[in-house]
């Protein structure tokens, strides 16, 4: 009997070769235990919302009366809802070719994408072309959508960063490329060396691998580094060298926690190198309203911006756009709402000041508790949170604990995590779901938590980590000998 | 479209490239360099560089013919006057809230509260929305983890969608059909183009995958296959007997493409049709559901106009329903249907709601697809809701039932209305003969050009149903798609006209539809 086409074997390889941690085996191991009436804290994604962070009010009135426009008519309407929510939705509204309820061009409203334009320009000090940006359901698709194109076969390489955000790894899979690791630098707090990434492009190339793109991830995910502008100066001339197209993940250029490093975008320093090299070299930028102070992961709003991609290139990347008709229209009025916010005078500016100030700023003391409190603990180093949303603490496992890791059939960090988890109630990623230096482990958490439940975390993790550590470090345990 | 160089080619003239610009360095070059004829400012990712799959793939419902229209709707906007018709009418795609169509007030007004719920702890929110909207909204954010419409839908199995609004689309499903739904086996997406995409994804390991589509078809699926380099396998759909579907067609394409040493995996049948608009018979279906079984193949049931029917003497029957009717257990029938809150009568192309129900595969294939889905994280939480809503839509006692069936109906009649209106018209004309559109959104009438017409579009390089459709736009500003995008048997013209412009635009479409048809013919006699 020949297999069926839905049987495991007869799959798409490229689909079995997806690996996508953020999922995975500890993910399991806390629903069970879920079920079994034990707490978890979620510290595995991204998903502000979800931890109780409260959305932004403003967004949220707006995109409410777009979804009911019946309500602006109604006498009642300005009890619930301030006039310049009212007038936004109006203005939104008549961006749109129908309301809600219609798809949009493949690019998204030309209205929005104008605004988009519009913010990339007060950010950068340079235009942008409001043609060249298009909106997409949240980043990720955006990102999928251009390493489609970019890779042909097995033999077309993406440069990305070790430890990276596994949707590259997935998507490369997926798309049947070939993954090209760049090794972030953790002494150097999680610093790029361009040293490393000419090996890492030599390497491949020896065995036969044509490296077409990199990507950097600024600030980092899991590692949340901001690269300064002489990293990124660097890199751009390297692209600009190997002739590489550059792919920015800048979805968390909100979420900055020091001053020395402020978020600078790729298409600054681009365009501030000048020619040739500001008219050469290819980028794309992504960016979304998942992250940042608003946190919308569950609308699905992104975009992407082009910058030196020939028009023929263009035209193909639309016309794959076209395919999936239009990305959703209330993901694009938040992703309008994010770049065209109030200002000071607007009636609700002074309350959306403060939601948002507020949030930034309980994210940075959280970063800073957490990587405190991480690095109080035995055998435990971590970097500080300089940008994004994570935490991503080295854990120096002994090798008593690394060996029964391995009679229990799991990788070190997995195993250190699954414990971490059956005691405390707090789910992690392990590292190896992003990659790391051989030997060297790491679990990701994100720094969502609630402020006031950081300290209980920190606390219960501490205990947990220094009894483990106390259980298998080499002084103990061989005391007969 | 552009030919392109073979892979090798390509390789050659991109590692010519990399060799002018790079340091020297000790890396192996698997090719000599050749003369390269390409633009050396070109970079990486040029025409000719890119993923060559993405070259294959087209989408004519976005063409061509929508960017003249575009064009020409700029001009009227620069210059009033400057062509002879005041608006473009874009009849090419199924997007009826574009044209004038309202959205149903229930469903708005829970998205609304579900949006900010904030509104629901405040008294003057009960002067503005109705009762059984505000409880819905309760509803749905009680099963939303901390009421959070702005969370990724994150924990185990919620990456397929919120397990609260998966039940009630399985509740819904049952309902429909009096058969049981798992919710487990529901994949919401956004709108269900993606969940189409995950499928072809899935069963297409190489060109030598074939899957068999309708012609005509819709679109997504040639590009969906094209993108994800498979092969697809037609199978005509007979337009003398009003669309129909003949099982010895599906056989001798099947064994034709096997001959060709082509694996096929599925079968896609599109039930109402689109552009044709059929409605599959009962027994058409089950002989349809024994075809798969008997061949191996996964049945992949487009059923997104399943609100659209028009005609009394034909009912919507879900291809889940029949399975389970002819007696199938689960794991017998792999089939995977799709829905979508774009269509039907509440058109919600804009939000990308939609979903996939998965039946008669194994938990490691059903990991896979899962997988898969998560890799995106989620669909939009707004669309999750809205497909939970038009699966559950109020109910006789309801309050909100009366003015909710008024605007269904009311929606639906219209579509009835339009589709026999313009259906006539188009018969009326010369040449043309056009299938009664028992369902779905569109009609495709058939176009007899005179041979002078059929020369003229030769000459300026163009399909004659394009030569045709572009005319039409260029007199009239009605956009339509020609039938070459569908697909048609080869020699017949064929154009695809929404039944979507608002009732009282109809009249006008119709005569300057007509005059312009006259005049073309006239033209071209031969």
């Amino acid at each position: 009997m020949s297999p069926k086409p839905l049987d495991y074997e007869s799959l798409n390889e490229n689909v079995k070769k997806v690996a996508y941690a953020v999922r995975g085996e500890l993910y399991l191991r806390a629903s069970e235990l879920q079920k079994e009436g034990k707490k978890i804290i979620f510290t595995n994604v991204g998903n502000p919302h979800a931890l109780g962070q409260k959305p932004l009010t403003f967004p949220r009135q707006v995109v409410a009366l777009c979804q009911a426009p019946f309500l602006l008519d109604d006498p009642h309407v300005g009890i619930l809802f301030p006039a310049d929510a009212i007038a936004r939705a109006k203005h939104y509204l008549s961006l749109t070719s129908g309301g809600l309820g219609a798809y949009s061009d493949s690019r998204g409203l030309p209205g929005i994408r104008k605004e988009v334009a519009e913010f990339i320009e007060r950010r950068d000090g340079y235009p942008s072309d409001p043609e060249l940006i298009y909106l997409t359901d949240g980043a990720s698709k955006g990102v999928m959508q251009i390493l489609n194109t970019v890779i042909r076969n097995e033999k077309d390489g993406i440069l990305v960063p070790v430890p990276q955000y596994p949707l590259y790894s997935a998507a490369i899979s997926l798309f049947g490329g070939s993954l090209v690791p760049y090794y972030l630098e953790e002494e150097a707090n999680w610093g790029l060396d361009i040293n490393h990434l000419r090996q890492s492009v030599a390497a491949a190339r020896m065995k036969g691998i044509t490296v077409r793109a990199m990507v950097i991830i600024n600030p980092g995910n899991p590692t949340g580094q901001c690269l300064s502008e002489a990293n990124l100066n660097g890199l751009l001339k390297f692209c600009f060298q190997e002739n590489l197209v550059l792919l920015a993940d800048e979805v968390y250029q909100q979420n900055i926690y020091q001053d020395e490093r402020p978020f600078i975008s790729a298409r600054k320093i681009l365009l501030d190198m000048g020619p040739p090299m500001s008219k050469e070299v290819q980028l794309v930028s992504f960016h979304t309203v998942s992250k940042g102070y608003w946190g919308e992961c569950g609308q699905r709003g992104g975009y992407f911006e082009m910058t030196n991609i020939p028009a023929k290139t263009v035209d193909e990347i639309y016309k794959v756009a076209s395919v999936s008709l239009s990305p959703n229209v209330p993901g694009q009025i938040f992703m309008g709402l994010m770049v065209n916010p109030l200002k000071p005078g607007d009636i609700s500016y002074l309350r959306f000041v403060a939601e948002s100030t507020a949030i930034l700023e309980s994210l940075k003391r959280r970063a800073h508790i957490m990587t405190d409190g991480f690095n109080s603990c035995r055998n435990v180093v971590c970097n500080f949170t300089e940008g994004a949303m994570y935490s991503f603490p080295q854990i120096r496992l002994p090798p008593r604990a690394i060996e029964a890791a391995k009679s229990a059939g799991k990788a070190p960090d997995v195993f250190y995590c699954l414990k971490l988890l059956e005691a405390t109630g707090i789910s992690t990623v392990p590292g190896s779901g992003f990659g790391q230096k051989e030997g060297v482990f790491h679990l990701r958490t994100t720094i969502l938590p609630a402020e006031e439940d950081m300290p209980a975390i920190m606390t219960s993790f501490k205990k947990f980590n220094d009894e483990f550590m106390e259980q298998y470090e080499d002084y103990r345990g061989y005391s007969r000998m | 479209m552009r030919r392109f160089a073979t892979e090798r080619a390509k390789r050659l003239l991109f590692g010519s490239l990399l060799a002018s610009r790079s340091p020297p360095s000790a890396f192996l070059c698997s090719s000599p360099p050749a003369a390269a004829a390409m633009d050396p400012a070109a970079g990486v990712v040029t025409v000719d560089t890119i993923n060559p799959k993405v070259l294959k793939c087209e989408y004519a419902v976005r063409g061509e013919i929508v960017s003249h229209a575009q064009r020409l709707q700029q001009e009227l906007q620069d210059k009033p006057g400057s062509h002879p018709f005041d608006e473009i009418l874009y009849c090419n795609i199924g997007n009826p809230q574009s044209l004038g169509q309202q959205p149903v007030t229930f469903f708005r007004e829970v998205l609304a509260l579900c949006d900010h719920p904030s509104l629901l702890d405040k008294s003057e929110t009960h002067a503005l929305f109705s009762a059984d909207a505000i409880a819905r909204a309760w509803q749905i954010l009680d099963v939303i983890p901390g009421r959070a419409t702005g969370a990724y839908s994150h924990k185990l199995l919620i990456r397929q969608g919120i397990k609260g609004l998966r039940d009630a689309i399985a509740a819904g499903i049952a309902d429909r059909d009096g058969f049981p739904a798992n919710p487990d086996d529901i994949f919401l997406t956004d709108g269900a183009s993606p969940a189409v995409h995950m499928m072809m994804q899935l069963l297409i390991r190489s060109e030598k995958d074939g899957i068999l589509c309708p012609i005509p078809q819709y679109p997504l699926y040639s590009a969906s296959i094209a993108l994800h380099g498979g092969s697809l396998v037609p199978y005509y759909l007979d337009e003398s007997t009003g669309w129909g579907l003949e099982i010895s067609e599906l056989k001798k394409q099947l064994e034709d493409a096997r001959s060709k040493g082509i694996t096929v995996r599925a079968l896609v049948v599109i039930n109402p049709g689109n552009p044709t608009g059929q409605v599959l018979a009962e027994e058409n279906q089950r002989e349809i559901v024994n075809f798969c079984k008997n061949e191996g193949l996964v049945l992949l049931a487009d059923e997104v106009y399943q609100e659209n029917i028009y005609v009394d003497d034909k009912k919507f029957n879900s291809f889940k329903k029949i399975t389970r009717s002819m007696g199938y257990i689960d794991d017998e029938i792999p089939l995977v249907s799709f829905q979508s809150v774009s269509k039907g009568y509440y058109g919600e192309c804009g939000k990308r709601g939609g979903y996939m129900e998965v039946t008669g595969f194994n938990a490691q294939v059903r990991e896979q697809i899962y997988k898969v889905a998560s890799v995106n994280l989620c669909s939009n939480i707004s669309g999750q809701i809205l497909a939970s809503l038009v699966m559950n839509p109020p109910k006789v006692g309801d309050e909100s039932y009366e003015s909710f069936n008024a605007d269904k109906n009311g929606i639906l009649s219209s579509l009835a209305r339009r589709a026999k209106a313009l259906e006539d018209a188009f018969n009326s004309l010369e040449g043309v003969s056009c299938n009664k559109a028992e369902g779905a959104m569109y009609l495709f009438p058939r176009l007899r050009l005179p041979q002078k017409a059929i020369a003229a579009a030769k000459a300026v390089n163009a399909a004659p149903d394009a030569f045709y459709a572009r005319r039409l736009l260029d007199a009239t500003g009605i956009v339509v798609v020609p039938g070459s995008g569908f697909g048609q048997v080869p020699g017949t013209w064929h154009v695809r006209c929404t039944i979507l412009p608002q009732e009282d635009k109809i009249p006008a479409i119709i005569s300057r539809l007509k005059a312009f048809h006259e005049a073309f013919m006239e033209e071209f006699r031969d």
